[in-house]
């Protein structure tokens, strides 16, 4: 429809790629997106369903508050629940047609998101330094492959929108919704990785 | 920009059919006129090899998977060999290498490999590419009017993870200790102390489960958002609402499996333990680890994907069967609502009935009884969709050509696969078959006569439409009749088989059961050269395939004289990236064949509209213009 579309490449155009169908309301990457997250809880529940099953299975079940950082953790929610706060801020911003706050709150979100990490770091190294390793016991097993694979999503996170705080926001002066569509779609993905952290928290760390 | 903006380029469309089709021409030459100047080489890449036109992905995941379901097949042939003459040398079991058939003598550690490498191979790179990947592909976006998949680059990607997924299986057999051996099931705790070969299992799995994800995201926005004006949920080909339920299963039961393969991987590759109970003894050693664990969370995880995944197996063959039975009964498929009805019921109920796989696990009778009603439960749908394809063809007048032939015997075949499932659900009579030739017997009839037979329908009846050409109607019934008998040589007798007791995974095919010894010795042979004659009467096919995309002779566009707007809208092969030169608009159901409103010929295409000029082959177009100015 824009210069985007037919700009060097022939392509065609796909119905309902920016604005919405009517009769469902959604566009294609939106619908698109909350599918993607329904096999997400699938992952995640399957994960969450071992955990319990193993906890009820065992004798003698570690407590994760007698050995974990909690405060740090503590801090990271709140950290994780403010970059949920910010990429809303941005999605609103570039509705509002504010490109350069847009950016300034993307980039705010992969902040927050390296900070994380940062935080993270500093647990995993502890836990090693302590003697703590995913072979220890099934706790332990749990503990590092979910806040692994919640790493992974954090970083895949910070990857995308890295990308659309950086090259990928010459998209705005082509194609100003398809640009926007793309950070609500990347700000539910997000909002989903905070959601998995605060499950995370009280089940590794409070109980 | 106001949304309106891009309904207007949509209507244009519609208002200027003949200068629009003038525009594409001329953007189709420009286009080729620009790719020679761009050079050959980048072009062919684009165009061939990363590919973003659905129907060119399609085919891509065809000729893969089928050269994979060949590979599987093969895998299969060599362990019959040992199963008929079990400890004879073959020269052909050569092969293999000194170190799997020493003197061309199976080992029993290399016959562990091919059992697994078959299960996996001919489940996840094989049927389910192939009934998904390539016919749901190729086939519904020109079904519903789209111009092409909602999401074309990350269709790219799932076939672009599916393959390296599939190379990594095939590199696993160079693994040392060989490929995985633990069943297609890959069962802890063996499968956690396997050799490295496992690991390969796992990372392979990993790219399968993504491809699957990201192409079942894209089957359902495509099947909800792209669908073209007037085609409404209850006009859609039955096929595509095989494949929308199918993506739902394959969306929703996969990342169980993900988070099982995680898991497995930790405990192989990071020694932990979810898998493995505390004081497991392994060769006369207790294994060092944590323990603790739970074999059965494996199972548990692994079926809540596998149970459904067989319905990811049969619901797009079905879909097909039910497309090429309507087109040569020259009748609409009977019941079409109870079908819709049934196959979303199936999917659903899918999700509730894995344990029955898990009956002799020791779960209690609870559970058991639990999973033993939902299992009489979702017999119920296939039931009324069997049926209804049954009674379809009553009173049809039954043209027998390639595809029906397939199709016809999908029926029988199906339903001898179902019903010898019914004991199997059932727990007491399960304690008896379970992990016998029964169950081999009872899901082969569903996957091989069944799914297999109804691919074979598809290819043979889709054929004109991908390639422009025919195929040979003599070699296609050499094919069929020779598949059909050779086909239930195999499987028939292993009924007996597991009746008598024989157990699945046998080296020597039950030779040293006191008991079964008598019915392995009588069956097994004949069923292994059975085995071998399916084999043979492939070769028909593949020749006939090959042969009919270089010579063979141009088949009109709407070869089958059908109704769905894949044939009747378009040309054959479809035009380029877009599919139709005007996006069709759907006036009625997909199955008005033979209908009293309308007499100048038996088929009245989804998007005719009575009393413009004749729905001719590739005639599609001008109806559809016509329709756009009967609406201005």
């Amino acid at each position: 429809m824009d210069a985007h579309a037919h700009a060097a490449e022939h392509e065609i155009e796909i119905p309902h790629a920016v604005y919405p169908r009517p009769d469902t309301g959604l566009y294609n990457g939106k619908l698109g997106i909350w599918l993607f997250l329904a096999s997400e809880v699938m992952l995640f529940g399957a994960l969450f369903s071992s955990y319990i099953l193993l906890r009820t299975g065992s004798m003698n079940w570690p407590r994760g508050y007698t050995f974990l950082n909690i405060p740090l953790a503590t801090a990271n929610t709140f950290i994780l629940i403010a970059s949920s706060v910010t990429v809303v801020l941005a999605w609103a911003n570039l509705r509002l047609g504010n490109l350069k706050l847009g950016r300034i709150f993307i980039t705010i979100t992969i902040a927050c998101a390296l900070l994380f990490l940062v935080n993270k770091g500093i647990e995993y190294h502890h836990e090693f330094v302590e003697g703590r390793s995913p072979s220890t016991n099934n706790f332990m097993a749990l503990y590092f492959t979910l806040t692994g694979l919640h790493g992974l999503h954090v970083i895949g996170g910070i990857v995308v929108f890295a990308y659309f705080a950086g090259p990928g926001a010459k998209m705005w002066h082509t194609d100003r919704n398809r640009y926007t569509n793309r950070i609500e779609i990347a700000g539910l993905y997000w909002h989903f990785v905070d959601l998995v952290w605060i499950f995370l928290f009280p089940t590794l760390y409070l109980l | 920009m106001a949304p309106k903006r891009q309904l207007r380029v949509g209507k244009e469309w519609m208002y200027a059919g003949d200068a629009e089709k003038l525009l594409r021409e001329a953007m189709r030459i420009q286009e080729e006129e620009d790719a020679r100047h761009e050079g050959h080489k980048q072009s062919f890449i684009r165009k061939y090899v990363f590919s973003i036109d659905h129907k060119w992905i399609g085919i891509q995941y065809g000729f893969t998977a089928l050269c994979f379901l060949l590979f599987g097949f093969s895998l299969m042939l060599l362990m019959r060999l040992q199963l008929g003459w079990p400890g004879h040398s073959f020269s052909i079991m050569k092969i293999l290498g000194e170190s799997r058939a020493p003197g061309g003598i199976l080992l029993p550690e290399a016959y562990n490999q091919l059992g697994a490498m078959h299960g996996t191979i001919m489940v996840f790179l094989a049927i389910v590419p192939l009934a998904v990947g390539a016919f749901g592909n190729y086939l519904v976006p020109l079904m519903i009017g789209a111009p092409d998949m909602a999401f074309p680059r990350l269709n790219m990607a799932s076939y672009w993870c599916y393959l390296p997924g599939g190379l990594v299986m095939l590199a696993s057999f160079a693994a040392t200790g060989g490929t995985a051996q633990s069943g297609w099931t890959s069962y802890p705790p063996l499968s956690d102390i396997a050799t490295e070969g496992q690991t390969w299992w796992l990372i392979g799995m990993i790219f399968l489960i993504t491809s699957s994800l990201l192409g079942s995201v894209n089957f359902i926005v495509t099947i909800i958002q792209l669908r073209a004006k007037g085609m409404t949920w209850m006009r859609l080909p039955f096929f595509v609402w095989a494949q929308f339920v199918t993506s739902f299963l394959l969306l929703l039961a996969f990342p169980p499996l993900e988070a099982a393969g995680i898991l497995q991987l930790m405990d192989r590759v990071a020694h932990t333990s979810f898998f493995l109970p505390s004081g497991l003894v392994v060769s006369g050693t207790k294994l060092a680890v944590a323990g603790g664990g739970n074999p059965l969370l494996w199972q548990h995880l692994f079926w809540f994907l596998a149970h459904p995944e067989v319905y990811v197996l049969i619901l797009p063959a079905m879909g097909i069967i039910g497309e090429i039975i309507a087109n040569n009964t020259r009748k609409p498929l009977w019941g079409y609502k109870s079908l819709v009805g049934a196959v979303g019921f199936l999917g659903f109920m899918s999700f509730v009935v894995w344990a029955h796989h898990m009956f002799m696990t020791g779960m209690g009778t609870v559970i058991s009884a639990f999973f033993q009603t939902t299992t009489m439960i979702i017999s119920i749908p296939s039931v009324i969709i069997l049926t209804a394809l049954l009674m379809s063809l009553w009173g049809g007048s039954i043209r027998f050509n390639v595809p029906m032939l397939f199709a016809l015997a999908f029926l029988p075949m199906f339903g001898i696969g179902g019903l010898t499932g019914l004991p199997l659900g059932l727990a007491a009579t399960d304690i008896h078959l379970h992990d016998t030739y029964y169950v081999i017997g009872h899901f082969h009839y569903v996957v091989a006569p069944g799914t297999i037979f109804a691919m074979f329908a598809g290819i043979y009846y889709w054929f004109p439409k991908i390639t422009g050409k025919k195929m040979n109607e003599f070699l296609g019934k050499v094919h069929f009749w020779g598949s059909f008998v050779a086909i239930n040589g195999i499987f028939m007798p292993m009924f007996a088989q597991g009746l008598a007791g024989v157990s699945r995974r046998l080296y020597d095919g039950g030779l040293q059961y006191h008991h079964a010894k008598e019915i392995a010795a009588a069956t097994n042979p004949f069923m292994s050269i059975s085995a071998w004659t399916l084999f043979a009467f492939q070769m028909p096919f593949i020749l006939n395939f090959f042969w009919s995309i270089a010579f063979g002779k141009k088949a009109e566009a709407n070869f089958w004289h059908a109704t769905t707007l894949e044939w009747a809208a378009t040309t054959s092969p479809p035009l380029g990236h877009g599919n139709f030169a005007v996006i069709p608009v759907v006036q009625r159901g997909p199955y008005e064949y033979s209908s009293p409103e309308y007499t100048e010929t038996d088929y009245l295409p989804q998007h005719h509209v009575i009393g413009a000029p004749p729905a001719t082959a590739g005639g599609g177009m001008l109806t559809a213009a016509a329709v756009a100015q009967r609406e201005a």
